[in-house]
């Protein structure tokens, strides 16, 4: 048994950490999402250079890391400071790029000089009032796609998108290049203060990513998974250090709130939920290349998102008025928090797939 | 025991029904019901309907255009309102400031102030809260130091929702710092027009503007805007808040939203199936409807006493913390209903006339945004954790 992170990713850890602080601060923040996409486009060139994007894919695809603790450690840095950016996106495409032997593709995208992100879920269809896909058809050589995807993370930004798509015989992986009369994006903000979009096909040509099967796509959802909850984990470490420390400073009734013992056992709870959800984010870790893979993914996703619901509203009710505004940042780590519940499936979807998985097991 | 409306108030139901339906102006409805941003100019417009058939004010003394109706009748006047979704009255002239003229107000103060609640003349916000005194609010630091026939105040109030539209704001302030906190504070009424006052928003995390900060530097208060005794206001603080407390408690808000809520569960699918066969989902849905049933004899219970004179105190606050937990439960769940279009947030669609690409559902629009401006309901009019303490030693004893 060995808890430990290891040597290398400590020290991928450690250069995320001095990197977000000197150049990723509160202020840097609070600008960059008000800009159009809401991430920095240099910053993510930087970290491309410091390695944190090779540390998601394994060598022989041009990465050098590619693990689940790796994919863990680089989304937990992400969480700590809550960094917008196309991560998750680059990590699910990225994936697939690599599973299809598209290393040179993902090379510029490990280098930071091609903006990749994943369109997987269908989008909302108002004319029918349900959802629409997209589907693929043969054309020539290639393929064409049509249809559409909905909230996709940054698609606005992107020059590439991986899509899946219907063929007839299955699901299948397609990279898609932006810019084209054929892709139109109608992209907005997110709650968190990152961007995503609606991605709309019609008659775009698209390069099919050859032996990208059913458990490609399914693997990279896991890999997936295991970010998110690893992120979880280190946005509600940040939402509850911040709110044990409103309760040693802020006095109502002359004593620090921290004193009253309606607030210490609740917090005692929380501090007790978010140690099950990191080893929850480990459990998700350790079985990523084992067959109960999914089972533990769905019960760390589950749980992260129920115990961050927790933490997101727990801090914000424990500051009191102060925990609502904008200005203190609080809020914007209770915000991501709930919204990454929102990505992936939310917490019941995660327990239905775990009841599932556990009676077929 | 019996719960079911008389004949009479039957009629009355019918009567409310009639009016909304003939008088609530459909473009208010639809924004109120697809979560639009209300102006100051709608809710304005809203009032004077409302006041035109003599119903803006329906718990104050006829004489005073109040109304004569039962507890019934005013709980089946909320709840018709909310359910025919009417914007909300805006509660701080007419459901905080007037019980308390009312009750120890003079009748000048009465003649002058009142009328103009009703007319729309003034708009009136509540100036309780400071930096420091918040849950310790008998801890207010802004003084008024009398000099001559004027109060000179000097200090902060934050957290003032709407003071940005107010023409007049109701604040406790310090009179005396020599005894008990709670003995030296008076209730002052200030002309919000006044030299010396400032007033700076407060942005809030779903980036709407509906708080402020409010600055006092040597503002000039007329004597005669006491309220009732100097060092008394603490008496007419708590009177005030017990009414706050039952209207945050929404009951009528929460039957409508349920009833939303129950709407998209039955039209939105997931996996192929409507959410309302989700047997997770219609879990959650079970137990805030079977809460919500309860809540409404609970609250009927409260009314039916407080009607017949008594002061039931541990039962408004257990009111109020369940009542706004059901608010907050019903945001969440519209939240999870939502699944990924949960995170989309164009704030301009919230605003009457936008015509932008659709995103999501069209319901889905506002449910973040309100899921956590709702975390608010658990932290004003006394938090949750407040209104338990009160709770306890009601009924411990110790
Ligand atoms: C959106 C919004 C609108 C508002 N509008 C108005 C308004 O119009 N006018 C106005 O005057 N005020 C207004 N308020 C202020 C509101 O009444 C205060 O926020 C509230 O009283 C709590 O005070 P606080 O924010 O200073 O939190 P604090 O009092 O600092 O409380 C922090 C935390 O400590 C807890 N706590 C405090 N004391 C105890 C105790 N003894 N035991 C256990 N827990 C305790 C609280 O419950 C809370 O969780 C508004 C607030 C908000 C958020």
């Amino acid at each position: 048994m060995d808890f430990a992170i290891g040597e290398d990713r400590q020290m991928l850890a450690d250069t995320m950490k001095r990197f977000f602080a000197k150049e990723f601060d509160w202020e840097k923040r609070l600008k960059v999402i008000e800009t159009e996409h809401g991430f920095d486009r240099a910053m993510w060139g930087t970290l491309a250079e410091l390695g944190v994007l090779g540390a998601l894919f394994p060598e022989d695809a041009g990465g050098f890391g590619g693990s689940a603790f790796d994919i863990g450690t680089v989304f937990g840095e992400v969480g700590r400071v809550i960094a917008t950016g196309p991560y998750l996106g680059t990590l699910m495409a990225g994936r697939l790029l690599a599973a299809a032997g598209e290393n040179e593709v993902l090379e510029s995208v490990i280098a930071g000089e091609k903006l990749l992100t994943f369109a997987h879920e269908p989008a909302y269809d108002a004319e029918s009032g349900d959802t629409r896909d997209v589907s693929a058809s043969k054309s020539g050589d290639g393929w064409t796609l049509d249809g559409a995807k909905g909230v996709v993370e940054y698609v606005g930004a992107a020059d590439l998108v991986v899509v899946t798509a219907e063929t007839g015989e299955g699901v299948r992986a397609f990279l898609v290049e932006t810019g084209s009369d054929s892709v139109e994006v109608i992209d907005y903000k997110l709650v968190d203060g990152g961007s995503g979009g609606e991605l709309r096909l019609s008659g775009a040509s698209a390069k099919e990513l050859s032996a990208v099967t059913d458990e490609a796509i399914e693997a990279a959802k896991a890999a997936g998974v295991v970010a998110l909850a690893w992120e979880g984990v280190s946005v509600m470490d940040e939402l509850r250090d911040q709110t044990l420390e409103y309760m040693r400073t802020r006095k109502q009734f002359g004593v620090p709130i921290g004193k009253f013992q309606a607030l210490q056992h609740r917090m005692a709870t929380l501090a007790l939920e978010i140690e099950q959800a990191r080893s929850a984010a480990i459990n998700a870790a350790a079985h990523f290349d084992k067959p109960e893979r999914d089972r533990f993914g769905a019960a760390a996703k589950y749980t992260v998102a129920r115990v961050g619901n927790l933490a997101a509203e727990e801090a914000i009710q424990i500051h009191g008025g102060i925990g609502m505004t904008w200005e203190l940042p609080l809020s914007h780590f209770a915000k991501r928090m709930v919204m990454l519940g929102h990505v992936l499936g939310d917490e019941d979807e995660h327990l239905a797939r775990y009841i599932e998985l556990m009676r077929a097991a | 025991m019996n719960l079911e409306y008389t004949p009479e108030e039957e009629a009355f139901r019918e009567e409310v029904r009639a009016f909304l339906k003939d008088k609530l102006p459909q473009r208010l409805s639809d924004k109120v019901r697809t979560g639009k941003r209300l102006t100051k100019a709608d809710m304005e417009e809203w009032h004077a309907i409302l006041n035109e058939q003599g119903w803006l004010a329906p718990h104050w003394p006829e004489k005073y255009g109040g109304t004569d109706w039962s507890v019934m009748q005013k709980f089946i006047f909320e709840t018709e309102l909310a359910q025919a979704h009417a914007p909300r009255v805006v509660p701080f002239g007419l459901s905080m400031l007037a019980p308390v003229l009312i009750k120890y107000g003079t009748q000048e103060q009465c003649e002058h102030y009142l009328p103009r609640i009703l007319d729309g003349t003034d708009w009136w916000c509540q100036g309780y809260s400071e930096p420091g005194a918040g849950s310790d609010l008998a801890s207010l630091k802004t003084s008024a130091v009398r000099e001559g026939d004027h109060y000179v105040v000097n200090g902060q109030k934050t957290w003032t929702t709407l003071g940005q539209y107010a023409d007049w704001i109701f604040c406790l302030v310090r009179t005396d710092s020599s005894g008990k906190k709670q003995e030296g504070i008076s209730f002052l009424l200030i002309d919000m027009e006044t030299p010396g006052i400032e007033v700076r928003p407060i942005k809030l995390l779903d980036g709407d503007e509906e708080v402020n900060e409010v600055f006092f530097s040597d503002v000039k208060v007329p004597v005669e805007n006491l309220v009732g005794e100097e060092n008394k206001g603490w008496t007419y603080a708590k009177y005030l808040l017990t009414y706050e407390r039952t209207n945050i408690a929404g009951i009528g808000a929460s039957m409508a939203a349920l009833e939303q809520l129950k709407e998209v569960a039955r039209t939105t699918k997931r996996g192929g199936t409507p959410l309302i066969e989700d047997p997770l989902f219609a879990q959650r849905l079970a137990r805030l409807e079977i809460d919500l049933e309860n809540m409404k004899t609970t609250n009927l219970r409260v009314l039916d006493a407080a009607g017949k004179g008594g002061a039931p105190v541990a039962e408004s606050s257990m009111l109020k913390i369940r009542g706004t937990e059901i608010r907050q439960e019903i945001g969440g769940l519209m939240r999870r209903a939502a699944g990924r279009y949960a995170q989309p947030f164009v704030s301009e669609s919230l605003d009457e006339g936008y015509n932008g690409a659709p995103v999501g559902p069209e319901w889905t629009g506002p449910v973040s945004s309100q899921y956590f401006n709702n975390r608010k309901l658990s932290i004003f009019g006394g938090s949750n954790e407040v209104q338990r303490e009160i709770i306890t030693k009601a009924i411990l004893e110790l």
